[in-house]
């Protein structure tokens, strides 16, 4: 390695240019991510492959790559937007069984949980409306669950009879990107991340996965695509706290 | 001021004395961001049990089920944002003590527009396949009657018996407007109410309104509001741009002591046992906390 070369991709940043992949092909639709590392996912694809995206700043304006405003999306245009289609969402998962159901509402009995979490929020419309994904940032058994306690998110087979607008798209953890694309739209492995076995994705796993003999490894960022996000989205390296 | 515009200036305590038992409350806002607090804490003060609490919901949901007055939260989710999870809300959720009426947000935002077009329900597809119909057993879907035959949820009507929102200015005759970034949901709860009261950071003139913000920002009239209380610092902690931020200080040290039964009694007494005056006069005290304030409203 000469020293011209950047500094090899850390794992958030490996993650950030794994969760653009999510917003490819969609268009000009509102990118909605929650989480930082999704958000500059997001920003990442709007300046690289996806120059179309909407995006807010967190509150109530839509800004463009330049962060000038373009634009007003208070909660009620959002909740209108929901049901036009027009918005792709990558979501947080307290729990996510083997269809894609999620939850974020309440771990146990939901009568009386054990953990009260935050609430359905805008789940069961999101995921009936407009394409979703899923961001774990630590892959484990404990959230990808045989089955969740409660349906917040709605999955493959609970969509069932409704979902002519359903798509669960991907689901990016700190091990693994993950997909539906099997025929029964089972979680299937799309890629490990480089150093990270298929057998450990596995084990670290609460059902089977859908795994093909060769498992490609996951997209290093290229030099471009690390300069965006160190120099230009994340220039103070908040994004490494995500995954501590 | 002409006469149209007068008449409907009141105290908390008036407002308070709205508000009885077993009521269906609905409060303005979301999350934490631009809630009535000064209302919500004077009714936290007032000893009134059994209300059923309909809100995008913060620390108010928090701070009336710390006083003991609810029966039922209807919402879509309870949360401090910069701090996920409400301490109050939680703690009462897994000891069993409070009701809830767990919505998608767009269902709560339909049920509410339902009640202000006085119609029992409205169709959403939001809610089919999810577990919002599991855990709320009275939900029903309708069919559509045309050629598509599609199925979907009967959101009904979130009809209120008295609405709470807080703005940053009004008018003594009951119109108000917003300055920051987002209406949230304010005029649908005072049209879904049978009484709605407006706190705003400061009662002006009527003349003022339209030459402080263009007319869409005009969130509120007369016919949609039946009081109006001027409470400075009103939505405290809760954010208020641009008149204030959300002051993430206090809203800490507010979670921090809503952990503990001592250190909640501690917090009460420090800041809630009297009344608003003596509450804004704790909060200056409130060390590291008037800097960040100023700080936020000139960021905003």
């Amino acid at each position: 390695m000469t020293g011209h070369e950047p500094t090899p991709a850390s794992l958030a940043e490996l993650c950030v240019v794994a969760c653009a992949q999510a917003w490819r092909g969609d268009g000009v639709i509102l990118a909605s991510p929650m989480g930082l590392i999704p958000s500059l996912g997001a920003r990442l694809a709007r300046l690289t492959f996806a120059p179309e995206l909407l995006v807010t700043d967190g509150e109530a304006m839509l800004v463009s790559a330049d962060e000038v405003v373009e634009g007003w999306m208070p909660y009620r245009d959002v909740l209108r937007l929901v049901a036009t289609g027009r918005r792709h969402m990558m979501m947080g998962a307290a729990q996510l069984d083997r269809y894609g159901n999620q939850n974020i509402s309440a771990i146990g009995d939901w009568n009386r949980p054990k953990a009260q979490l935050l609430g359905v929020r805008g789940a069961p419309g999101n995921t009936v409306n407009h394409p979703v994904s899923y961001w774990i940032p630590r892959h484990s058994p404990r959230v990808l669950v045989e089955r969740v306690d409660l349906v917040s998110g709605v999955g493959y087979d609970r969509a069932a009879g409704h979902d002519e607008f359903h798509e669960i798209r991907l689901v990016v953890t700190d091990k693994a990107v993950l997909d539906f694309g099997t025929p029964d739209h089972r979680m299937r492995l799309r890629s490990v991340h480089p150093g990270v076995s298929a057998e450990q994705v596995q084990a670290l796993t609460g059902f089977e996965l859908a795994i093909a003999d060769d498992v490609p490894v996951t997209p290093v960022p290229t030099e471009a695509e690390l300069a965006l996000i160190r120099q230009r989205l994340d220039p103070a390296g908040s994004r490494e706290a995500e995954l501590r | 001021m002409t006469a149209t515009s007068t008449g409907r200036v009141l105290g908390i305590d008036d407002v308070v004395r709205e508000i009885r038992p077993g009521m269906t409350i609905g409060i303005g806002g979301w999350g934490s961001r631009r809630k009535p607090m000064a209302l919500v804490r004077a009714l936290a003060r007032a000893g009134l049990t059994d209300l059923t609490v309909v809100s995008f919901g913060g620390p108010d949901v928090g701070l009336l089920i710390a006083a003991g007055a609810v029966r039922r939260v209807v919402t879509g989710f309870v949360s401090l944002d910069s701090i996920p999870l409400e301490p109050h809300f939680r703690r009462a959720r897994q000891a069993g003590e409070i009701e809830l009426t767990e919505l998608d947000e767009g269902m709560m935002h339909w049920g509410l527009l339902a009640a202000t077009q006085r119609l029992p329900f409205l169709p959403i597809r939001a809610g089919l396949g999810s577990d919002v119909l599991r855990v709320n057993p009275g939900l029903r879907t309708v069919r559509s009657p045309y050629d598509d035959n599609s199925e979907f949820v009967a959101v009904p009507a979130l009809a209120l018996d008295v609405a709470l929102v807080h703005l940053n200015r009004a008018d003594p005759g009951g119109n108000g407007c917003y300055l920051g970034p987002d209406p949230y949901f304010d005029d649908l709860f005072c049209l879904a109410a049978e009484r709605a009261f407006v706190s705003c950071e400061q009662i002006v003139p009527t003349g003022e309104l339209a030459s402080a913000v263009p007319p869409q920002a005009m969130l509120v009239n007369r016919a949609m509001v039946h009081g109006v209380v001027q409470t400075p610092g009103g939505a405290h902690f809760t954010s208020c741009v641009p008149d204030y931020g959300r002051d993430e200080a206090f809203q800490a040290e507010y979670a921090k002591a809503a952990a503990g039964a001592e250190t909640w009694d501690a917090f009460r007494a420090r800041y809630l046992d009297g009344d608003e005056d003596s509450y804004q006069e704790a909060v200056r005290a409130f060390a590291p906390h008037r800097a960040d304030r100023a700080d936020a409203a000139g960021a905003a």
